[in-house]
């Protein structure tokens, strides 16, 4: 395969899907975890080990799963997403989610209880608590959205299975990888490998600067 | 004039240990009332339950004449009013100004007005210089002293103090009984402190209650109450003679 536009189309299709994915997956795996770590609900304890089971849920099987959602004759094949960007999105959020919600109960747990009983006596409401707990535990919560990132940029399985790594289409870093490897193609393989690297490198530094400046 | 706070026979137990059995007193408008006993006697139980964040199993506490429910909406309207500092103090990974104005921000303060207001209370505590800092990054002094600013800084009608100068330094202590009074004096707020410090109650309060063993063994203006109580189990206690 030679260094050309193909490549720089797979690196922005993957980092396209797997930045919405962790977007998506941010967006309810947050609020469902800030709920399930504060509010008091009858099974709350099976929903955090569901959520905790679900993080070593094999992408594999994530992926099969989606297929038969989105198959033409599955409950999601009126979408027409099989085999395209949008069904990898949705494979690779449904991976996601329980590693953003998981890290954000256990961020959110962490907080102390003196400082609910201290938001509780300047005036907070359940609502505003939940607010501020989460503002407690933003270092966590950002650290459960980049490996939610890690996880979707990193996952083969899946985007396998569901995007079918359909050349100009659906084919990202990883199934790229896959393909290059399984042909004998190791330089070009490699190339792809080391630029995968890079993104997480640079995305996880980006975490530590942050941290490090007191910004989350 | 009803008073602001009543208890009726307050009964509250955490399991099968009773830790109030009864508890009757009627707190004035702008006093200083001091709850003093030995650990375990119930007195941060009835802290807790006057600011509203646990409920009576039996009994009633009367807010200006009303009773209410911990989990109501006219509860977190009542909380609201009043203010509680309590033993170690927790600061939140904010600034010292964003600490001292989160009170404001929960009840919808308009933003011109919390600037004021914050500087105002940072000014007396004395923290007027340290408005930026990590408020988790001050020593123990300078913390309880942002929770007492946290708590001003809201005019409540009535200061809830939780053995509020225990961990401190002698000069600390002095600092914040110093704010305690003063903030009494200029707002004319009802004050209600637990402590184990006897000299301390001496030096606030106005009427001093002994809790022992979940019940008030007696109520008296702080001047009868340490020269001439009328109890003996005040008596010992003051003695330093009872065992518990």
């Amino acid at each position: 395969m030679p260094i050309d536009f193909e490549i720089l189309g797979i690196v922005w299709l993957s980092l396209l899907v797997a930045t919405t994915s962790t977007l998506i997956g941010s967006l309810v795996g947050i609020p469902l975890g800030a709920i399930v770590a504060i509010k008091e609900f009858r099974g709350r304890n099976f929903v955090r080990t569901l959520a905790f089971t679900f993080y070593g849920f094999p992408p594999v099987l994530a992926g099969l799963l989606m297929f038969l959602l989105l198959s033409r004759e599955g409950p999601l094949g009126f979408l027409g997403w099989l085999f395209t960007p949008m069904g990898m999105i949705l494979a690779q959020t449904f991976l996601v989610v329980p590693i953003v919600m998981g890290i954000t109960i256990s961020a959110m747990m962490a907080v102390e209880k003196r400082l609910h009983e201290t938001a509780l006596t300047l005036g907070a409401d359940d609502r505003q608590w939940r607010a501020t707990a989460l503002h407690e535990a933003r270092a966590g919560v950002f650290t459960a959205v980049m490996v939610g990132f890690g996880r979707a940029i990193s996952e083969v399985g899946a985007v396998l299975i569901v995007g079918g790594n359909i050349r100009g289409s659906t084919r990202v870093m990883t199934t790229a990888i896959v393909l290059e490897v399984s042909q004998a193609h190791y330089v070009e393989a490699t190339v792809l490998g080391a630029i995968l690297f890079v993104i997480s490198f640079a995305v996880f530094i980006l975490l530590q600067r942050l941290q490090a400046r007191g910004v989350v | 004039m009803t008073a602001p706070l009543v208890l009726l026979d307050v009964h509250k137990s955490f399991g099968p240990k009773e830790v109030l059995r009864g508890i009757d007193a009627e707190i004035q408008e702008k006093e200083i009332f001091a709850i003093v006993g030995p650990s375990g006697a119930g007195k941060t139980t009835t802290l807790r339950l006057l600011d509203l964040i646990e409920a009576p199993d039996r009994g009633q506490i009367l807010y200006h004449g009303r009773a209410l429910e911990p989990r109501s909406g006219a509860a977190l309207e009542q909380r609201r009013r009043m203010a509680m500092i309590m033993q170690n103090p927790a600061t939140f990974r904010a600034s010292v100004f964003e600490n001292v104005a989160y009170g404001l921000w929960l009840r919808g303060v308009p933003r011109v007005d919390v600037r004021g207001r914050v500087f105002a209370a940072l000014d007396f505590v004395g923290l007027l210089g340290a408005a930026q800092e990590r408020a988790d990054r001050l020593s123990g002094g300078e913390q309880q002293r942002i929770a007492f600013a946290r708590a001003a800084v809201l005019r409540p009608e009535i200061l809830l103090l939780d053995e509020f100068t225990a961990n401190l330094d002698p000069a600390n202590v002095r600092a914040l009984e110093g704010l305690t009074l003063r903030f009494r004096d200029e707002t004319g707020a009802t004050i209600v402190i637990v402590t184990h410090n006897l000299f301390q109650a001496k030096r606030l309060a106005d009427r001093v209650a002994l809790l022992l063993d979940g019940r008030f063994a007696e109520i008296a203006p702080s001047v009868r109450f340490f020269r001439d109580p009328s109890r003996p189990e005040t008596r010992a206690f003051l003695s330093g003679e009872m065992a518990y």
